[in-house]
This record gives C-alpha cells, sequence and structure tokens, in this order.
C-alpha cells in the first residue's frame, strides 16, 4: 500500500473528517429532513465501515504516527495509530455501522430542526470517539474527551422538554467531568514532572515513576476511566442517563462509549504506566466483580426495558473488569503468558458486549417506536406482532446470557480459562482468589440468563398485558422497516461470526496483546487454534469447537424432525391453553416483569433498599406497592450533596454583593501574597 | 495407526450416540422401579417408559392458539442439546471425537441453553402457571450453575484439563490416589444433581400438584411428540449427570487412549454403575421429604459451599 503512499491513520482521519462534515451538512439541511435520514445517516454507516475497514488493515501494520499542526503554538496535536487502537476502532466502525443503519430508518419521522441537530451531534460524538482513541498525547486525548462527554450529553438531553431527562442529563455531565479532572490529574502524575513538552504519551512511557506514583496515576485513571464505564459506586448516572437518549443513541452509548473508558484504562495501565503491579490486579477484580453482581441484580429488579439494559451494561463493565484484574495480577505476579489471555479475554468481551447490547437496545427501540412501550409489565405477546425483531432480539438475548454458540459464550469461557490458569501462580492469596472470582462471573451469566428469560419471556412471548384503563388496541405493533431490520441483522450477524470463529478474534486480539505486554499466548495456543478449534493455552488442556458443537446439534435436531416425521405423523390441533379448571383467567394474570423477579428479592434481600406494602387478605382496597432503590445514593451521594450545599452555604457567607468588600478581599489576599512570596 | 484409531474413534462415537438415545428411558424406568419396590409397590416396569413415549408420539399434538414457533421448536433444542451432552461425556472409552469441541464449561453452557429454551416455551402461551415454573426453574439455576462449575474446576485443577476426556485418563489411568477435594465435590455434586433433575427434595417428578411444581409446570402446555421429546430429554438429561459423575468421581474401568480390548470390560462397569447410581438416587429420594421452594436456596447454598471448600483443601494440600 505503501506504492498509494495512503497509511492507515490517512484513512482513518479521512473517515472522521467525513463524519465531521457529514454532521455540519445535516445543520444545514434540516429543512430537508428525507436527505438527512436518506443520505446522511447511510452515508455515516458507510464511514463507519471505513473506519472498521481501516482497523482490520492497521492491525498487521506497524504502529503509524502523526502530528498534526493544530492546537496551541508549540504544543502540536499528535496522532497514532497502533494495534490496540485499531482493535477499538474495529468495535467503533463495526458497531456503529449497524447503529447508523437503524437510525436511518428509525429518525424518519422527526421533526427537520431537531433532526438537524442530533444530525450534528451524533456524528460528532462519533468522530470524537475515533478521535480518543487515535491521539497521542494528554492534551489531544483531553479535547477528544470533553467532546465526546458534551455531544453525547446533548445527544442525551435530546427530549430535553421532560424534567427527568435534564436532571439525568445533568447527573451524567457531572460524573463525567469528575472523571474527566482525575484523568487529567493522572496524565499529570504520568508527566512525571518533566515539564511542558512532556505531555505526548510517548514521553509518558518513557518517565519512570516511583511505585508511590506509578500507583497514584493508576489510581486516578482507574477512578477517571471507571466514572466513565460505570463501574460502582460512579454508576449511577447510567441508568438514568443511557434510557434517556433516543434508542440507537442509546445503543451507541453502552455499545461503544463505555468501551472508551475500557480502552482508556488499557492504554494508561498496560502502555503508559507499564510496569502493572499485582496489587492493582486485585483491587480491579474486588471492584469487577462488585460491579458485576450489582449490575445484574440491579438489571432483575427493573421494568422499564432500556433501563434493564443500561444496568446490564454496568454489569458487563464488571465483567471486562474482571477479565482485566486477572490479567493484570498475572503479569504482576509474572506469568505474563496467562495475562495475556486474561487481556485477550476482557477485550474480547468488550467487543462482544458492543455487538449484542447495540443489537438489544436497537430491539429495544423498534418496540418502543412500534407500540409505545417501554414498561415490560404492560407488553406481551410481541413475538407474533414483529417476528423479525423478536427472532434478533432472542439472538441478542442469548449472546448476552452466555449461551453457546454465541459470541458471549466465547469471551466468558475464556475468562474461565484464565482464572484456571491459577496454580501457576505462587502467591496464595490470589491463587485461592481466582476461581472464587470465577464463581462469582458464572452466578452473573446464570443471572443474566433469567434476567433475559424475563425479558423475553415478558416481551414478546405469552399475551399481551394491556393495563385496565387503556383500551385494547390490536393494531399496535410491527417490524421496523427495511433500513432498521439491516442494522439489527448487521449487529446479529456479528454475534454469530464472533461466536463460531473465536480463534480468528483471539489471533487478531494476540497481536493487540504482544504490542502492548511484548508477550502474546503460548506456542501451544498459537499452533492449535485454526478456524475449527478453539485452543487458549494447549490442546491437551482445554479447547471448543463452536463450529462442532453447532453442526451436532442442527444434526441431531434435524435428524430427530425427520426420524419422527417418518415414523409417525406431524398431525396438530389447535385448541385454548389449558386453564387447570378455572376458566377466568386473564392476561393480567401471567407473570409482570416484577413478579418474575421476586425469587431473586427473596434470595438477595439485603442488597436492596425496598419499600414495599403488601396488602393483607382482609384489605378492602388492596394495593400492592414496591419500590427498589439503590443504596449507593443513601450512603454516598446524598450525603456528598449535603456536604458540598453545607460548604456552599458556608462560603456564601462572604459574598455581600458590596464592592468595598470585594476590594478588601483582594487587599487581603495581595497582602498574604506578599508575606508568603 | 493414527487412521484406525481415528476411525475407531468416531466408530465409538457414534456407538455411545446411539446407546445413550436408547439407554436413557431404561434408566428412567429402573430408577422408577426401584422406587416403587422403596415404596412396597409393584411398579410399572423396566420398560414403561418406552411404551409411553410410543404412546405419545402416535397422539395428535395439541398446541393452543397462541403458540408461537419458538414454542414448537423447543422440544426438539432441547432434546438436540441434552442428547448431544450425553453423548459426549466419557463413560465407556476416552477416545471420543465430539468431546474436544465441548469441554466441562461448555457442557455447562448446553445445560444452560437448553434451560432457557424451555423457560422461555412455558412463557410463550402465556398461563399463570408456565412462568411460575419458568421462574423456578431459573431461581434453581442460577443457584446451581456456579456450584457445578466449582466442583468442575476442583477436578479440572487436579488434573490440569476442563477436557472430560484428560480429566478422566489422569483420575482413571494413574497411580491411584484419594483426593480429599474430591470426597467434597461429589456431595455437592450430588446436590446438585438432584436439583438440576428436578428430584426429591427439589421438585417432585411425580407430582401433579400445580402449586408444588417446578419442571412439570413448564411443560404442562407440551402433548404428544412434544411432550415425548421433553420427556425424552429429561432423562437424557438425567443419564447426562449420572455419566459426569461417574466420569468424575467412578472413572475406574472407563477404556483408557487406544485400549480397544477393554471396551467390553468397561462397558460391563458402565452397566454396573448405572445399576448402582439409579438404585442410589431412588434410595436418596425416598429417604428425603420433598422441601419448601425458598429453602432450596440453602440447599444449593450448601452445595456451592462445599464444593468452595473442596477447591480451597485442593489449594491448601495441593490434592
Amino acid at each position: 500500500m505503501d506504492a498509494i503512499g495512503i497509511l492507515p491513520l490517512d484513512m482513518a482521519v479521512g473517515a472522521i473528517l467525513l463524519w465531521m462534515v457529514l454532521g455540519l451538512s445535516g445543520l444545514v439541511l434540516q429543512r430537508l429532513p428525507h436527505l438527512i435520514t436518506g443520505i446522511i445517516f447511510p452515508l455515516g454507516a458507510l464511514a463507519a465501515l471505513a473506519v472498521a475497514g481501516t482497523g482490520l488493515w492497521a492491525l498487521g501494520e506497524p504502529p503509524g504516527v502523526a502530528v498534526l499542526p493544530l492546537g496551541l503554538p508549540d504544543l502540536p496535536l499528535h496522532l497514532r495509530l497502533d494495534p490496540l487502537a485499531a482493535f477499538f476502532l474495529i468495535l467503533l466502525g463495526g458497531a456503529s455501522f449497524g447503529v447508523s443503519l437503524f437510525s436511518a430508518g428509525y429518525f424518519r419521522a422527526m421533526a427537520g430542526g431537531t433532526l438537524g441537530l442530533l444530525c450534528l451531534e451524533y456524528h460528532l460524538f462519533l468522530a470524537s470517539m475515533a478521535l480518543v482513541l487515535l491521539a497521542d498525547d494528554a492534551y489531544m486525548f483531553m479535547v477528544a474527551w470533553e467532546t465526546m462527554a458534551l455531544s453525547s450529553y446533548f445527544l442525551v438531553t435530546t427530549d430535553h422538554h421532560v424534567p427527568d431527562i435534564r436532571k439525568a442529563g445533568f447527573l451524567y455531565l457531572l460524573i463525567a467531568h469528575v472523571g474527566a479532572v482525575a484523568i487529567l490529574l493522572s496524565f499529570g502524575v504520568m508527566q512525571g514532572g518533566h515539564g511542558i513538552g512532556a505531555y505526548t504519551f510517548a514521553a509518558m512511557r518513557e518517565a519512570h515513576l516511583s511505585p508511590f506514583w506509578s500507583s497514584a496515576a493508576f489510581l486516578l485513571a482507574f477512578f477517571g476511566f471507571g466514572a466513565k464505564a460505570g463501574m460502582i459506586p460512579l454508576h449511577v448516572w447510567l441508568p438514568d442517563a443511557h434510557p434517556a437518549a433516543p434508542s440507537p443513541v442509546s445503543a451507541l452509548l453502552s455499545g461503544v462509549m463505555l468501551k472508551t473508558a475500557i480502552y482508556g484504562m488499557v492504554r494508561v495501565i498496560y502502555d503508559l504506566i507499564g510496569n502493572v503491579r499485582w496489587e492493582w490486579g486485585v483491587l480491579v477484580l474486588a471492584v469487577g466483580a462488585a460491579t458485576m453482581l450489582f449490575g445484574v441484580l440491579f438489571a432483575l429488579m427493573q421494568h422499564d426495558l432500556k433501563r434493564l439494559l443500561a444496568y446490564h451494561s454496568i454489569e458487563n463493565i464488571g465483567i471486562i473488569l474482571l477479565g482485566l484484574g486477572m490479567s493484570m495480577a498475572f503479569i504482576g505476579l509474572g506469568h505474563p503468558v496467562a495475562g495475556a489471555l486474561g487481556l485477550i479475554a476482557a477485550l474480547y468481551h468488550t467487543l462482544n458486549h458492543a455487538v449484542f447490547k447495540g443489537l438489544l437496545f436497537l430491539g429495544a427501540g423498534s418496540i418502543l417506536h412500534a407500540s409505545g412501550l417501554r414498561n415490560l409489565n404492560d407488553m406481551g405477546g410481541l413475538i407474533r406482532k414483529m417476528p423479525k425483531t423478536a427472532f434478533y432480539f432472542l439472538i441478542g438475548a442469548l449472546a448476552i446470557s452466555a449461551l453457546p454458540p454465541l459470541n458471549g459464550f466465547v469471551s466468558e469461557w475464556l475468562m474461565f480459562q484464565t482464572a484456571l490458569q491459577a496454580p501457576t501462580l505462587t502467591n496464595d492469596i490470589v491463587r485461592s482468589l481466582l476461581p472464587l472470582f470465577a464463581a462469582t462471573l458464572a452466578l452473573a451469566g446464570a443471572l443474566t440468563g433469567m434476567c433475559f428469560v424475563k425479558v423475553y419471556g415478558i416481551a414478546f412471548l405469552g399475551r399481551p398485558r394491556e393495563p385496565h384503563e387503556r383500551p385494547s388496541t390490536p393494531g399496535t405493533g410491527h417490524d421496523p422497516s427495511g433500513m432498521e431490520q439491516c442494522g439489527m441483522a448487521w449487529l446479529a450477524l456479528g454475534c454469530f461470526v464472533l461466536g463460531l470463529f473465536p480463534s480468528y478474534v483471539m489471533l487478531m486480539l494476540n497481536r493487540v496483546c504482544v504490542s502492548l505486554t511484548g508477550h502474546g499466548l503460548s506456542a501451544g495456543a498459537l499452533t492449535g487454534s485454526n478456524w475449527l478449534w478453539l485452543v487458549p493455552t494447549a490442546s491437551e488442556r482445554a479447547s471448543y469447537s463452536p463450529i462442532v458443537f453447532m453442526a451436532v446439534i442442527v444434526a441431531v435436531m434435524l435428524l430427530t424432525f425427520l426420524l419422527v416425521r417418518r415414523f409417525y405423523h406431524g398431525r396438530v390441533r389447535f385448541c385454548d391453553p389449558w386453564d387447570c379448571g378455572f376458566p377466568a383467567q386473564t392476561p393480567r394474570m401471567q407473570d409482570t416483569a416484577d413478579a418474575f423477579g421476586q425469587p431473586v428479592r427473596h434470595v438477595f434481600g439485603p442488597i436492596y433498599r425496598m419499600h414495599r406494602e403488601l396488602p393483607g387478605p382482609d384489605d378492602p382496597a388492596p394495593r400492592f406497592f414496591l419500590k427498589i432503590e439503590d443504596r449507593h445514593w443513601y450512603w454516598l451521594y446524598l450525603p456528598t450533596a449535603r456536604l458540598a450545599e453545607f460548604a456552599s452555604s458556608k462560603v456564601a457567607l462572604l459574598q455581600h454583593g458590596r464592592i468595598h468588600l470585594y476590594l478588601i478581599y483582594t487587599f487581603i489576599t495581595l497582602l498574604v501574597l506578599l508575606a508568603f512570596v | 495407526m493414527e487412521n484406525t484409531n481415528l476411525t475407531l474413534g468416531i466408530l465409538l462415537q457414534l456407538c455411545q450416540l446411539l446407546l445413550v438415545v436408547l439407554m436413557a428411558p431404561l434408566l428412567m424406568g429402573w430408577v422408577n422401579q426401584c422406587r416403587a419396590w422403596l415404596q412396597n409397590r409393584s411398579g410399572p416396569g423396566l420398560l414403561q417408559p418406552y411404551c409411553t413415549l410410543r404412546k405419545l408420539f402416535h397422539k395428535d399434538a395439541v398446541l393452543a392458539h397462541d403458540a408461537s414457533p419458538l414454542f414448537r421448536m423447543t422440544p426438539y433444542i432441547v432434546f438436540g442439546c441434552m442428547w448431544l451432552a450425553a453423548a459426549i461425556i466419557p463413560i465407556i472409552a476416552v477416545d471420543l471425537p465430539f468431546s474436544p469441541a465441548a469441554d466441562v464449561i461448555a457442557l455447562v453452557g448446553i445445560f444452560a441453553l437448553a434451560r432457557v429454551f424451555i423457560a422461555l416455551a412455558a412463557m410463550d402461551i402465556g398461563t399463570a402457571f408456565g412462568t411460575l415454573g419458568a421462574r423456578r426453574e431459573m431461581l434453581v439455576s442460577f443457584l446451581a450453575e456456579p456450584a457445578l462449575l466449582m466442583v468442575f474446576f476442583t477436578s479440572s485443577l487436579i488434573s490440569h484439563s476442563t477436557q472430560l476426556p484428560h480429566i478422566v485418563e489422569t483420575f482413571a489411568h494413574h497411580e491411584f490416589v484419594l483426593y480429599p477435594s474430591l470426597a467434597f465435590a461429589s456431595v455437592a455434586f450430588v446436590m446438585i444433581l438432584l436439583a438440576e433433575n428436578a428430584r426429591i427434595p427439589v421438585d417432585n417428578p411425580s407430582t401433579h400438584l400445580e402449586l408444588t411444581m417446578i419442571h412439570e409446570a413448564m411443560i404442562l402446555e407440551y402433548s404428544a411428540r412434544h411432550l415425548a421429546l421433553v420427556e425424552w430429554a429429561s432423562s437424557l438429561k438425567l443419564l447426562a449427570y449420572i455419566s459426569i459423575g461417574i466420569a468424575l468421581f467412578l472413572p475406574q474401568g472407563i477404556a483408557g487412549v487406544g485400549n480397544w480390548n477393554a471396551l467390553p470390560l468397561a462397558v460391563a462397569a458402565l452397566l454396573l454403575k448405572l445399576v448402582a447410581a439409579g438404585a442410589g438416587l431412588a434410595l436418596l429420594e425416598a429417604l428425603i421429604a420433598k422441601m419448601r421452594i425458598f429453602r432450596v436456596p440453602e440447599f444449593l447454598g450448601t452445595a456451592f459451599l462445599l464444593a468452595v471448600l473442596g477447591l480451597l483443601i485442593h489449594f491448601l494440600l495441593g490434592a
């Protein structure tokens, strides 16, 4: 490709520029909304495909660097495209291709003015995420990071006339900025006091920090990126902000934006600090396990579909952190090969989550568009009205529940394999902790399975549960248009491809790993893995073949079907369901989403802050009431808010609005400064 | 030699596929017969499950008006999953070509896949009992799955492999060692087996009292060939679980790599173990009373803790 003179980095920058131009032209074309949905969003999807292609290309190339003559005087902007950035570009491009296609159909009904603004914010959001991945200095990184935060804030508050959405947007902006401050401080620490020229990532890689300062940089970065990723206790914005946005935007926020935080963590910990310590790994493991269990347990309590999916994003961030933590513990204790496997598992799950969570949010968007319903307790029987959406949603639900042969299973399987490397460790505590963390992963996986049986069973299966007040509207609900279906089909295809050909993904991630840590998978894994077999360490230790698996199950199913038809018959009669001798059953007697979560409330009761009103049998006006809240609000956020209000009320004592008082303040400040300097 | 071994392996794999699917109802019949004897009844006879299946296959399927395609596909999916699961567990010889495709973790995944589909099918018709069964089944599953994985982890850490053939090879064909960690794991495994196969004390396979049912509540709407496949799948599941137990805790007698002469002995040993396991299961069910549904978390929590104890003992004692 050198002959043409185009490098992957040029192509990536070109795609980013195209996104920006598309965004601006959306603003210009706001009087012609059909052009925005008909041309600009599909073009944006093509740019996304180009970004993904660039990522695939750049994975095999040496890192490309560029210096842009922009920015402040003497502080130019640096760009770099290495395998880690390339992998995340594949994720960004692949997921946003499907989402942009879906958006082209989804936003058709939107008014021109709002649509123009939305188009600008949407494409700016995509471009800023790509720039975050390409940035090679702290300045460029922070600019892109803040652009991403602001554009996503405006996307979240698209329906800003709703007070709750404004509130959710504010909370999001607040925590995003607390996180950004921590990230900036972390960059400051990593710069190592080498003056203003040392703001590039290259200088930070060179700087040798003492264990104290490198731990400080790690903690700040972990806090800052964790706030963006939604790890506990910094997660409270996520279940409010993600559902507030229009559904394709929710898909991007959950599927892609959270991953930029994972990217930042990996970049800072493995690349910029470099000298990974195992204690950090244990911290990340503990936070990851807590985040994961918290996310899924609260997801089980939700009846708003999009909010439930947002809680699952928290859970999946926890799973990714679990993989990262295991990897860091192994690397810190001198087992880089096992550490590489953990990192690969974490990054694999990052990609998988982008695909299936994007798909599920698009499915939720289709339901919302077609029927106007978000509350699971009002849904039911949608599989009959929107069979195609039901099919795609089923694939997403099976993938997120980590069921073979889809993609979610592969990454969790790799994590279990990493945990089983524990006997090589000499540190007894970490060695016996790792399998226990793996057990929490198994618990979370099984709970996710329960949660998606609930979602799918209540939304798509069963009979419609219309509330009493609303007259039944049989016509509502239909499959979305062709563009929207294409978007969902693309992501569903991704679930299959990533699940059925895991070796290619693993070998691709191995390159990322080698470029970051200098170590990759063992020789047994590299020789044993091919299109049929996935071998993480050595072929006699573990192997998995999704293709054989799928082929055998499908063959056995077909054989059974044919044998039953050949030797018996396929006769069917239809009648009413069996009513257990009580003919007055109504659809309202099916489980609601809240009822389905009742066993979990029973088993994990102390985790929730519950207000319940259970009417007694002799209550003349029985009213069932259940409210579940997050304990974090009460022990962390509300006290912090009260503290901030108290402090600001004290500071307000200084303010009287009279000019002479302010002159006296200035005078005292000057005196104090003179005394010190 | 390599080629003949592979051919023989594939032949053996096909034999095991046929064997398990034909034998599973017999195992069910044996357990029921033992139960009948323990309850001082004469019992329906060993071959009753086959007669029931034959009767069901001849009947017309009755479906609810609202049944979706998912409802009609589920019996085939569940049957396929369980058949695969039972066929890849080495119970006669370790040379099973399909076995490396799914290790113990993937095996848990197969069971989970089948369970999710049957729970979804239960919610498809939209009756109160179907959703009740699905909800309870998922409760049992999220408690039992981590415990089962812990049991598998213990044996994987001892044998340094998650593949069942290698685990069996380690336990059966190397010097005989008593593993204290496996003793804990085996008790945990029996508890999980009872819970996952809808046996007493967690569920009662012969109940028809709707409020206490779990598994039966989920399949209330199935009839004829669909019901036959679901029932056949549950007998395959029982066989698969007992096979896992045999492979992990009683692997003596299973033919090693390339050791084809040991096959007749291996088949005899397998039959003996299955007869003993079926009788043991019936005895356990006769001795324990069914527990309330919300005692199940304690029961399975105990199983999980036992499995974790086994794991920690492995780390402490190195065995």
